[in-house]
């Protein structure tokens, strides 16, 4: 302590001590404002206050007298903080009160100044669905659309004289006899991927396909499938009903399952028709005396696909041997899958280009 | 095909459940339910009459009769009618008031032409029998008088329209959907074509086969003293009606009855007309046929004919010729029937543009063993009701055939199913649809005769496409299911038999996968980025039009303007495939302009087609019957354009919007050149963007995007000639680059950066360059001059104007440099300042402002 002084210090005396506390309580108690808290937090509880110069004289004090003056200029310092404390709490509370109420905004106001664009529901859809097997363990498969004909009909046992091979159902590209069309389904890819990839196959391939239909309502000359292909040994018909029955519960919630009709395809043998039972009604509709439904016109059941084991005339074309490996294909149109699950009514506004139609869809289905 | 349920339960015992149940089964098959008509169950009270008296009124424009008939009622009923062609004693239907017509047609008592008529007498058309109007329908004289028309004529029945796959031609039939419907409800078929035509002698009126491609079984049977005049039976009429065929005349009517009740297609030559030796061949060049629709047909040498003497007669299986053609007086008729080649009658069929009920079922397979039986009931049928003549003996010229068949492990229905059926059940269902099975491994191809449905059998596929395994059954397939070849044909009419609906439900164990490729990965970002950046994804058509290149102010020598073209496009006017996404973009900008969006922000993601240079114009069709070889692989991939990916955006009006806060910012050359950087920084890669002139943009605002020293592609605003092109709003920016390209250079996964704890030390620099001076350039310099405590660096004003100069601008960078493992000095970081602008100094003339 170099100030050292062994004389009686006044500012230490008891009623000196009081004086110091009275009049920062008092300031204290004045202070209007957060400011003015703070300008009293200086005088009376800063390095220069009085109470603080007392404190610094403690050490002048006799040894005697040292503990009793600590103790009271402590009791003071606690006295003055409590009311600083107490003092700062009632100030900012009213200035939440006021200030803050001051500064209100209308947060209802619109932020629109960048607005966020969308993903078309065809493709979002098509990732949804193709999601559903991925996570089955098939992988996505890719092929062209401007495809040889070898791929798009002749591997998938769609004879040289098949309707659909006639330049009213296939677009052809250059001549008709150039041996090249823009694919009529997604099918193709199959082919490529069991050229391409190692036994076993499980596969999804969603895509763009062509037929030369006029656009319309329920019609569009481009549009999208979706197809499945899985080749391995022993797989049966009962896989592909499991296989899509997952896929419906997966897309649509539990309880939703698949209904298999006969029906005929070049590429498969068996073939079926794919129903997907109701998910809005649960097939409640079709029987007499219920509400209607909007989405399977009362059917109970909604056309969804095709699907069936694939045709060992296509393993052998592909090089696969039917007497070893056995597989299931599977497709289904996306434009048509839209319009069902999502109430879209007209193909056009899938085709257009609209915003209007595409922006509600965001980023996922 | 249209099935009246009365006509199904003649041949199968069907038991009493509605049109709806039978519907229902017969989809479970496979023959899958279109539409039911109901016909009948609205007619009320309509009964027999006789008419009593007629009195002729007169002083109306058209004959009016008031007439009193008897209807069994307490007293006879008056009523008035407009119809002349009925007599007194006559019986007739009658709708009494109250009753109810077709249609719901009610018809009460009223009065008319001043007297009372208390109900209407019928014609055919009212009743809902067909299109006849001629008069009233006059019933035969023992009807019982006031009996119930509807039951007395079997007017009330249902019909049921099926959906046949092209595969099933049986189907296309009584007898098969009848066979169908037994099978289902486990019910006795009666096959209508269970009668056995007697052994005939002598031939008929000559013929043969030319061509045994073409026709593999040629019958012709006669009659004589047919009655030209005779009428078809009205339930003949009322079945042709129903299933969909127009009555025509009793000879002609006779041979569509049988088509539609057995699916064998018959024709009925005026044996008048004929002349000499009927011949079965192909079409010679330049031979022409008037066919019965009246018009004259130049015919293809691939044409089956029937020929006589004189030439053509009749286009085999598709449409007969006008020239022998029955008429009103033809009194001598001989019957065709006969067993064409499926693949010849479609081609013929598509050919002339010509589908008629015949061609539909040859081209799908007919019965082989049908035209013996059908001929045989067709000359019974004219014997019987239109008093002819069978003339005795059948022309019968045939090629020998040996039917195939197909041998399967009993348990391999089972094995396709994934289900279990014991070999009695898989015995019993191919029985049921006519198979022969025996035990045994005897498979045979078959040989000779016209194809069955044109896929291809034999050789070395038949080989691979045989099943082997325990306890092997031999099926011959019936002659009316030419479909039967594979053994995985024989599976499916097993396991839909037992019913798909019974098919157990199980997952395979797929091996793990391994998810999404980094490709697949990337083009899902790249439209999230791009969507999430206020674009909105479209997804043109690939069609556009030779007008899409000079509106886009292609150079003549452009590579886009080499676009493949389609033989058979949809509109003439847009037959080429894109090789560039922005003519879909900018029609689609105009549509959302149009329909009153001023501020439109659209992306697309897709191929473009784009030759290959020297690429061959044809791409070979391979065959099937084992896997192409990689050179045969690579013939088909030579042809076939370059497709590769990519992404455009197009832009309009205010990008940022205005609004409360203040003005907005009009979309601009900057916003698609970001839109560049936001796609490459999906695929991890910096672009370098210099100044380009590429149409379609515009010369001075246009940047091409590299991707080291790849152009990947162009962004800016597009060319004031362009906008006016596609009718655009002004300043339109586009951007189009090459996805496949930045996928092809994608890099590894990115290694995490070290992050300094010291502090950062910013030095702010102006730069004087001249104004033609790119600012990627100015900013290279600087950056590669700092060196590598330089941490960022950031251009934050760009000024023109006197200060600096005519001619030049001031760049104001803020540069931040920091040390991974020291607090930097300041000598440190004006050095490093200092190497910075001394190199952009160097390399492009800037001087330090001020300094």
């Amino acid at each position: 302590m170099s100030d050292y002084d062994p004389v009686e210090v006044t500012p230490l005396h008891a009623d000196e001590v009081s004086r110091m506390e009275a009049d920062a309580v008092a300031a204290i108690k004045a202070a209007g404002d957060l400011d003015a808290l703070k300008q009293a937090r200086l005088a009376h509880a800063g390095d220069r206050s009085p109470i603080a110069l007392a404190n610094r004289e403690i050490g002048a004090l006799p040894p005697a007298a040292r503990a009793e003056a600590g103790k009271r200029v402590g009791a003071t310092r606690k006295a003055i903080n409590e009311a600083l404390a107490a003092r700062q709490a009632e100030l900012e509370a009213e200035r939440d009160a006021r200030v803050l109420v001051e500064e209100t905004v209308d947060v209802t106001l619109p932020w629109d100044r960048r607005p966020r664009g969308a993903r078309h529901p065809l493709t979002t859809l098509q990732e949804r669905i193709a999601d559903a097997f991925i996570a089955m363990g098939y992988e996505m498969a890719e092929g062209p659309e401007l495809e040889g004909e070898w791929f798009n009909f002749d591997a998938l046992n769609i004879a040289k004289d098949h309707p659909a091979r006639s330049d009213h159902d296939t677009f052809f590209v250059g001549s008709t006899e150039s041996g090249m069309v823009l694919r009529t389904q997604t099918s193709p890819v199959q082919v490529r991927a069991l050229l391409q990839r190692e036994l076993p196959v499980y596969v999804i391939s969603p895509g763009k396909t062509f037929r030369t239909d006029e656009l319309d309502a329920t019609h569009t000359p481009v549009f999208h499938q979706t197809e499945g292909l899985a080749v391995d040994e022993g797989l049966t018909m009962a896989h592909l009903k499991g296989t899509l029955d997952r896929f419906a519960e997966v897309m649509f919630g539990k309880g939703i399952s698949t209904r298999f009709r006969p029906n005929y395809f070049p590429f498969t043998e068996p073939s079926a028709e794919m129903d997907l039972k109701c998910f809005v009604c649960r097939g409640a509709s079709a029987t007499p005396g219920n509400p209607s439904c909007r989405t399977c016109k009362s059917e109970g059941w909604i056309e969804w696909g095709g699907c069936g084991m694939v045709n060992p005339r296509v393993l052998i074309a592909c090089g696969v041997d039917p007497s070893r490996y056995s597989g299931f294909a599977f497709g289904m149109g996306i434009e048509r899958t839209l319009m069902f699950r999502h109430n879209a009514e007209d193909m056009r506004d899938m085709v257009e280009g609209d915003v209007r139609f595409t922006l509600p869809f965001g980023m996922e289905i | 095909m249209k099935v009246p349920l009365s006509w199904l339960r003649e041949y199968a015992d069907l038991p009493a459940v509605t049109a709806h149940e039978v519907a229902d089964k017969l989809t479970a098959a496979g023959l899958k339910l279109e539409s039911i008509t109901s016909h009948g169950h609205d007619v009320k009270n309509v009964v027999v009459g006789e008419v009593l008296t007629i009195e002729e009124l007169t002083g109306f424009k058209k004959p009016i009769r008031h007439c009193t008939v008897e209807t069994g009622e307490a007293t006879p009923r008056e009523i008035v009618c407009g119809a002349t062609n009925f007599a007194a004693g006559d019986r007739v239907p009658v709708v009494l008031p109250g009753g109810v017509l077709p249609g719901g047609f009610e018809v009460g008592a009223r009065k008319t032409y001043g007297r009372m008529s208390e109900g209407m007498i019928c014609s055919e058309r009212e009743l809902g029998l067909g299109d006849d109007h001629h008069g009233i329908m006059v019933l035969p004289a023992d009807t019982p008088i006031g009996g119930d028309v509807v039951e007395l004529l079997g007017l009330r029945d249902e019909v049921i329209e099926l959906e046949i796959t092209p595969d099933i031609g049986y189907a296309l039939s009584i007898r098969g959907v009848a066979r169908e419907a037994a099978t289902a409800f486990g019910l006795a078929f009666r096959d209508p074509a269970d009668v056995e035509p007697p052994a005939e002698s002598g031939p008929s009126w000559s013929a043969s086969i030319a061509d045994p491609t073409a026709c593999d079984r040629f019958v012709l049977r006669e009659v004589r003293g047919f009655d030209p005049g005779a009428q078809t039976p009205l339930s003949m009429r009322v079945r042709l009606a129903r299933a969909g065929m127009r009555p025509v005349s009793l000879a002609v009517d006779i041979t569509n009855y049988l088509m539609l009740e057995l699916g064998q297609p018959l024709h009925a030559f005026d044996r008048a007309k004929l002349s000499g030796e009927i011949v079965v061949r192909r079409a010679q060049p330049g031979e022409r046929l008037e066919t019965l629709d009246h018009v004259v047909r130049e015919l293809d040498p691939d044409d089956i004919l029937i020929t006589d003497q004189s030439g053509p007669i009749s286009m085999a299986g598709t449409m007969g010729g006008l020239e022998t053609e029955i008429s009103d007086g033809s009194t001598d008729i001989v019957i065709e029937a006969a067993h064409f080649s499926a693949t010849g009658i479609s081609r013929e069929s598509r050919r002339h543009g010509l589908v008629s009920e015949a061609s539909k079922r040859f081209e799908r397979g007919v019965d082989r063993e049908l035209p013996l039986v059908a001929s045989w009931r067709a000359v019974q049928l004219l014997a019987e009701l239109g008093g002819a003549t069978v003339q005795p003996g059948v022309t019968h010229a045939e090629v020998e055939v040996s039917p195939a068949r197909v041998a399967i492990p009993s348990g391999y229905p089972g094995a396709v199913a994934g289900a279990t059926y014991s070999k009695e059940t898989v015995v019993a269902r191919l029985r049921q649809i006519g198979c022969v099975v025996v035990d045994g491994d005897d498979a045979a191809v078959r040989q000779g005769g016209v194809d069955p449905t044109g896929v291809v059998t034999g050789g070395e596929l038949a080989a691979k496409l045989a099943v082997t395994g325990d306890d092997m059954i031999t099926v011959t397939p019936p002659s009316w299911r030419p479909d039967l070849t594979d053994p995985n044909d024989l599976a499916e009419e097993v396991i839909r038999l037992e019913g798909y609906e019974n098919l157990p439900s199980m997952l395979p164990s797929a091996p793990a996968g391994a998810g999404l490729t980094e490709g697949q990965r990337l083009r899902r970002r790249v439209g999230r980025a791009l969507a999430d950046g206020g674009y909105a994804e479209v997804l043109n058509y690939p069609f556009i039009s030779a007008a899409d290149f000079d509106h886009l102010q292609l150079p003549a020598d452009d590579a886009r303007r080499n676009a493949m073209r389609l033989a058979n496009p949809l509109s003439e006017d847009e037959p080429l495939m894109r090789t560039t996404l922005l003519p879909g973009l900018l029609k689609a900008l105009v549509r959302n302009v149009g329909r009153g969006f001023a501020d439109v922000a659209l992306f697309e993601s897709g191929p473009v087609y784009r030759p290959r240079e020297g690429a061959p114009e044809v791409a070979p069709v391979l065959g099937v019957e084992r896997r192409p070889t990689a050179e045969e692989l690579a013939s088909i991939e030579a042809v076939l354009p370059d497709q590769p990916l990519r992404v455009a955006v197009v832009l309009t009006g205010e990008f940022e919007r205005s609004g409360w806060w203040g003005a907005g910012r009009q979309a601009c050359w900057a916003d698609v050149v970001q839109a560049a950087r936001l796609v490459a920084a999906e695929a991890r890669a910096e672009l370098s963007i210099s100044a380009d002139q590429h149409e379609p943009w515009h010369p001075g605002r246009c940047a091409a995007l590299y991707l080291g020293d790849t152009l990947v592609g162009h962004a800016g605003e597009l060319h004031p000639r362009v906008i006016e092109a596609y009718g655009l709003p002004a300043r339109t920016s586009a951007m189009e680059l090459e996805l496949s390209r930045l996928e092809a250079a994608m890099p590894g996964p990115v290694e995490a950066p070290p992050v300094s704890a010291y502090p950062v030390a910013t030095q702010d620099v102006a730069l004087i360059v001249p104004d033609f001076t790119p600012v990627a350039d100015v900013e290279a310099a600087l950056r590669d001059g700092a060196g590598e405590l330089l941490e960022s660096i950031r251009l934050f004003d760009v000024y023109e104007g006197s200060q600096v100069g005519e001619g030049n601008k001031s760049l104001a960078y803020s540069m931040r440099f920091r040390a991974p493992d020291r607090t930097l000095t300041a000598e440190e970081t004006t050095a490093a300042r200092d190497a910075a602008v001394a190199l952009a100094a160097d390399r492009v003339g800037a001087q330090l402002r001020g300094g």
